[in-house]
């Protein structure tokens, strides 16, 4: 195993872009990465892409071929491989294509993360997502997935004494952030009352505890360390990976407040890394859902389980706290194109570490952890990087 | 639901109908949904996972009321569902029903009952199997 460096990113903004496909969209955001690493098509040896359901969002599968098409690399003939786990596809495409460089079977490879939402209906795009949940034993009964989410928060309400305003605080600090972001999909600040007064969707969460349905794609390359300065003053090493399954289903688990899928893929991630959670400067977590957050920085160990609520009283998470977490807006305000999401993140993280998110830049921020979840916990990636 | 029409629906018939969940003949542990193997035993369990009818009695561990729902269950906001242990130990999600919403409570006492859980707009099929309403009679056991 050799170590490897992200030298280049690229991201497009996040919204219901009706004016976008997903072709363009792949397209500019590899592009970017390509340019801003400043390495040619031919030099590529793989590409790795992220897609949790083109075929339901956009009737279109065989989405590998289709991205190395679409950025004008079908001469070229380049290895194209989709992958696929649910939410955290985009985590996911990043540790297929680390652990091929870090084999030494690839030196150069983009990875990418797309999702294409908003050419079906709201009803449609969250039945679609509901695909991460068990089909046969939660959806068929009535299980939403903001369904089954919310009851982790009542959970945890319930255990813990974590309270509506504290769910409703992830919000309200994740659109403050986004609102820094110009790839936001929303820019604008909400206050605590308008996230609590919003109609309800699955109690105790409303519309404004909920990621939004996004169009969006975002991209890296990736390179072996020791090759990294040829290409880049700024590269970013990525100094563990970590990846972990748990069951389909939330009800087959002993624990409803932790998903043992984000214990065990940061366990991984941080003794590869040697680090402990006291050395992360920045987080970008996977916050799908207000209650989201809490749950992963609590399974990350940045606060003691059941502590997660008061993060934010206590300054924790905060933008001028001890451990920033979701910087760029999170999934909540930035938006989550769920293939793109895992992909973003890990984009958002290097630009800190680059010292280059201007507004939102955390002082001094060396070391940055994302982490990206799948269906409600039943697959988790973690991700943790070093300046170089 | 729609996707793999009927086949793929009474296929679970027995066990979304009658609660029949699988026994490890090797260890004893009760299993629903059901499993072709114990996650615990493996390979000692292959070929020795029997058939179990559970009580359907069982208590609310977490819960939600679902407001925006997929639209086969458009009809039914807002409901409650809930994650039930049963005694005999798995748990499952299903509808709470037969009380008032503000009266679903972590830990409350619930029972199986048969009801129609969806109703598919396309092709008009009628889905049934469980969902759980308060006890009847006080319970003694915990
Ligand atoms: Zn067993």
């Amino acid at each position: 195993m050799r170590d490897v460096a992200i030298i280049g990113i690229g991201i497009t903004k996040f919204g219901e872009l009706w004016d976008k496909s997903f072709r363009q969209l792949i397209a500019e955001a590899g592009s970017k990465a390509i340019i801003d690493a400043g390495i040619e098509g031919k030099e590529i040896d793989a590409i790795y892409v992220g897609s949790m359901s083109a075929g339901r969002f956009i009737g279109q599968e065989h989405v590998g071929a289709l991205v190395a098409d679409s950025s004008g690399f079908a001469h070229l003939h380049i290895p194209a491989i989709r992958v696929e786990s649910a939410c955290a596809s985009g985590g996911l495409a990043l540790r297929q294509g680390y652990l091929s460089v870090a084999s030494g079977m690839n030196d150069i490879v983009v990875v990418g993360g797309i999702e294409k939402m908003s050419d079906v209906g709201g009803t449609a795009a969250t039945e679609t997502l509901a695909t991460a949940a068990d089909q046969e034993w939660e959806a068929f009964f009535g299980a939403t997935f903001p369904g089954i989410y919310a009851m982790i928060a009542t959970k945890h309400m319930h255990d813990y004494g974590t309270t509506r305003e504290q769910l409703a605080q992830v919000a309200v600090k994740n659109h403050a952030n986004g609102a820094l972001n110009p790839n936001a999909q929303f820019r604008r600040e909400i206050s605590l009352d308008t996230v609590i007064k919003a109609p309800p969707v699955a109690q105790p969460l409303g519309l404004l505890d909920c990621s939004p349905v996004s169009d969006g794609a975002a991209s890296l390359i990736l390179c072996p360390a020791e090759k990294a300065k040829k290409y880049t003053d700024k590269p970013v090493k990525i100094i563990g990976s970590g990846q972990a399954s748990d069951t389909l289903a939330l009800h087959a688990r002993d624990s409803i407040c932790t998903f043992n899928s984000t214990v065990y893929a940061a366990r991984m991630a941080y003794k590869q890394a040697k680090k402990t959670p006291k050395d992360i400067d920045v987080a970008e977590v996977h916050d799908c859902f207000t209650i989201a957050e809490i749950i992963a920085i609590e399974d990350l160990g940045f606060v003691e389980k059941g502590e997660g609520g008061k993060a934010i009283d206590n300054n924790i998470t905060t933008l001028d706290g001890s451990l920033p977490v979701n910087t760029s807006g999170g999934l909540k305000a930035k938006g989550h194109p769920v293939g793109a999401t895992g992909v973003a993140q890990v984009v958002e993280i290097v630009t800190q570490l680059r010292g280059e998110a201007e507004k939102r830049q955390v002082k001094d921020a060396t070391i940055g952890l994302a982490h990206n979840v799948g269906g409600c916990g039943a697959s988790c990636i973690v991700h943790i990087l070093e300046a170089m | 639901m729609t996707i793999g029409g009927v086949a793929r629906f009474w296929r679970e018939i027995p066990q979304r109908y009658n609660l029949i969940g699988k026994q490890c003949g090797s260890c004893g542990r009760i299993y629903f949904p059901p499993r072709e193997s114990c996650p615990y035993c493996r390979r000692k369990s292959i070929g020795k996972m029997r058939d179990i009818k559970l009580s359907g009695k069982g208590e609310i561990v977490t819960y939600t009321v679902i407001h925006v729902a997929p639209h086969n269950f458009e009809g039914q906001v807002p409901y409650p569902i809930a994650i039930v242990q049963l005694e005999e130990g798995p748990r499952i999600t299903a509808q709470i029903v037969d009380c008032k919403i503000e009266d679903v409570k972590i830990g409350m006492k619930v029972e199986y009952t048969f009801r129609r859980i969806q109703e598919d707009g396309y092709t008009g099929a009628i889905y049934y199997g469980y969902k759980f309403k308060p006890c009847q009679q006080k319970q003694n056991h915990q």
